[in-house]
């Protein structure tokens, strides 16, 4: 596998480039709204769907408020089940610690459940570097390992592929990694699934070391637990010898029964499941019963930069459901990639660019607090209530006090001078409704970047405010 | 313990630096007034609910009834002879723990019982099914929880055959998330199932089994 996200272009030069490419968006489409509407059915059976999102914040608003304290219990338990720990400062760091650990076992393969905490870090990379072929199992990762590809989705990371390509990819490709694809494949999803399944079932069976990461480890009692819907994770964390699990330092909830909370939030955010068809979870080590041999490496890489900031940490509440991206008007013509990181979509943008620090943001990662149009949707659908548009003008107004971007201080400027007065904001957005056919449909200038792959939204013919007063004032009684 | 502890805990702690010294991590409130239940209902309703979500999520379930005082390993054991006469014999896969009336009503070797006393991977991956037990069954999510106990065994034997079926008891079914979490033993591994193993990876088309097993069959055990 040699795709990796460095070098990749700007957003704005990346999402023109997808934006472009018809079958990427129409997959884009239907999967994000195929989920969507999942969600929103399961979600709607829950009355108190609201309550378990505030409670599900409050409690990683504790976990992140003494990370310390929670990672300590952690350490403490883990290792009292028979586990060990390790801490990892950094990319570089966790990779040498995981490669070490493999090379102790003696094996040259690996089997991996997809992780994205592995994929930010790029672990199948360094390993390779240390002659140690990691497999991805699950079928999308092994899709996009197999075509030398990235993901593009957290939860569909193949998204951007049809059937008829990834049979084309299995029957190409197969048999360079282990068993091939049978020669009469078809496209129909059940024959590619089959295909996937006795292809890796023979690694399964004899792997002796499994990597993996973790939805959540619980701080009380050291457990660690993973979601998932194929079975490949369970066949990881159950068939080797030694499993070694890279674990985020965001990842914790802080006792047992928080995990009340999220294994309602998020299978229900993610899939649109009532619950995904597998969870996992594991206390150090059982005997007689999986891996006898448990590493648990806890990664940093960014992330004490992240918490560092008092608006910008609620990003590491995130639990990775992919919501905000599925309902995200952006990544929806966009696609992942334009991202040009591990972490696509809202979440990503806010994400990325603190996880790559205060001092570093490359123009890639400036550009990434404007891939949004602020229209609030991803908040919305948060389960855990990141109020993403909140984070993006947050990280605006830090690019903007950067080097550089005249322009968009600019813009910000104006923006602040019309949001200030409700009255003058009322006096432009009617300014706007008379001139809106005069608007063109792409902006010139510092807006060209976005606006070209993006149509400028229509301007409506009249003010909210005054439509309001218009049509339903009397009723509302004379609201202003 | 290895790597960079010393270093990472200090940069968690000064980025932390704005939350007062004297806080304490339950002094950071976390109201809890969300459903500890959303179904109601007594035994009856639950059962129904049980064997609804299940059935939405493409397990097949059968009821096995038993009159009150009546025998319900032998039900079961009826049952499950059923569930096994249709398909080739093949080698059933028993945990241990497994009550002998469940296995009680099957013709002699047809299927083969394989009983685990540590079988190695590749005498598991030649058994055709798997009959557990379980902890712990949640009706709102149609979900099973495996914790290793009595008829369930260590994690690999429900996961490696194509088929697994499952008894649940009476006394095993839960409303709730909630209520199943407060039951189960956090130092014990779990294995929480919810329908066969699935994926949605092409095109977002639902496929059952990929590699847990494709088959899953519920036998809900149910008295009066
Ligand atoms: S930011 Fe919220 S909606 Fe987006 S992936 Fe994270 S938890 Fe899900």
């Amino acid at each position: 596998m040699t795709a990796t996200f460095v070098g990749i272009p700007p957003f704005p030069e990346a999402a023109r480039e997808a934006a472009g490419n018809a079958q990427l968006r129409h997959n884009l489409r239907r999967a994000t709204h195929t989920i969507r509407d999942r969600r929103a059915a399961v979600v709607g059976e829950l009355d108190d769907w609201g309550r378990l999102r505030a409670a599900g914040k409050a409690i990683k608003e504790r976990t992140l408020r003494h990370l310390d304290v929670h990672l300590e219990r952690l350490e403490a338990a883990v290792t009292a089940a028979g586990g060990h720990v390790h801490w990892a400062a950094d990319a570089a760091e966790a990779n040498a610690i995981v490669t070490r650990l493999v090379k102790a076992t003696g094996e040259t393969e690996v089997v991996k459940v997809k992780s994205m905490a592995t994929q930010e870090i790029g672990l199948n990379e360094a390993l390779a570097e240390a002659g140690i072929s990691a497999y991805e199992t699950d079928l999308a990762e092994l899709i996009v390992q197999l075509g030398d590809d990235l993901p593009s989705h957290i939860l569909v990371p193949a998204i951007h592929r049809n059937r008829a390509e990834i049979r084309e990819i299995f029957l190409r490709t197969m048999a360079d990694w282990g068993r091939p694809a049978p020669a009469d494949l078809t496209d129909e999803p059940a024959a590619l699934a089959e295909a996937a399944r006795l292809h890796l079932r023979e690694r399964f069976l004899r792997a002796k070391v499994g990597i993996s990461g973790a939805n959540f480890a619980v701080a009380e009692t050291g457990t660690l637990v993973v979601l998932e819907s194929e079975g490949n994770g369970r066949m990881c964390l159950t068939l080797p010898e030694t499993l070694i699990s890279v674990v985020g330092i965001e990842k914790l909830v802080p006792t047992w029964d928080d995990l009340e909370v999220f294994l309602q939030l998020l299978p229900r955010s993610s899939t649109g499941e009532r619950m995904n068809p597998y969870t996992s979870t594991w206390t150090g080590v059982s005997p007689g019963d999986g891996p006898q041999e448990f590493h648990l490496v806890l990664l940093d890489n960014g992330r004490t930069d992240v918490l560092a900031d008092s608006v910008g940490r609620q990003a590491l509440r995130c639990i990775r459901c992919s919501a905000c991206l599925n309902i995200c008007p952006v990544y929806e013509r966009a696609g992942g990639h334009a991202y040009g990181s591990v972490y696509p979509g809202p979440i990503g943008a806010i994400l990325t660019p603190q996880l790559h620090g205060a001092g570093g943001m490359s123009a890639a990662d400036a550009a990434l607090p404007y891939a949004s149009s602020l229209c609030g949707a991803c908040y919305e659908v948060c389960p855990v209530a990141i109020d993403i548009p909140e984070v993006l003008v947050h990280l605006r107004s830090r690019v903007v006090e950067g080097p550089g971007h005249r322009a968009e201080k600019a813009a910000m400027g104006a923006a602040g001078w019309a949001l200030r007065d409700h009255r003058r904001l009322t006096r432009l957005q009617r300014a706007a409704s008379r001139m809106r056919d005069l608007v063109p449909r792409h902006l010139p200038g510092p807006g060209a970047a976005w606006t070209s792959t993006r149509e400028v939204p229509e301007i409506p013919p009249e003010p909210f405010r005054d439509w309001w007063r218009r049509t339903r004032g009397a009723a509302a009684g004379g609201a202003r | 313990m290895t790597g960079s502890r010393e270093r990472v805990l200090a940069r968690v702690r000064a980025a932390l630096a704005d939350v007062p010294a004297d806080e304490r991590p339950e002094d950071v409130a976390v109201v809890r007034d969300y459903d500890r239940a959303h179904a109601g209902g007594g035994e009856a309703e639950l059962f129904e609910l049980l064997a609804d979500r299940l059935v939405d999520y493409r397990a097949s379930v059968r009821e096995v009834a038993v009159e009150p005082g009546g025998d319900a390993g032998a039900a079961v054991g009826a049952a499950v002879a059923e569930l096994l006469a249709g398909r080739g014999a093949g080698r059933l896969l028993l945990p241990p723990g497994v009550p002998a009336d469940w296995t009680g009503a099957l013709p002699d070797g047809a299927p083969a019982l394989l009983r685990d006393d540590g079988l190695a991977v590749a005498e598991l991956d030649r058994a055709d099914a798997v009959l557990t037990g379980c902890a712990v069954a949640i009706a709102e999510t149609g979900t099973i929880v495996l914790d290793g106990g009595p008829a369930q065994g260590r994690r690999a034997l429900s996961l490696v055959p194509d088929r697994h079926l499952c008894v649940v008891l009476a006394d095993q079914v839960v409303a709730s998330v909630p209520q199943a979490l407060a039951r189960l033993d956090p130092s014990r591994p779990l294995t929480w199932i919810s329908g066969p193993s699935a994926t949605s990876d092409i095109e977002l088309d639902r496929v059952e089994g990929v590699h847990g097993p494709r088959t899953l069959d519920v036998l809900l055990v149910r008295t009066g």
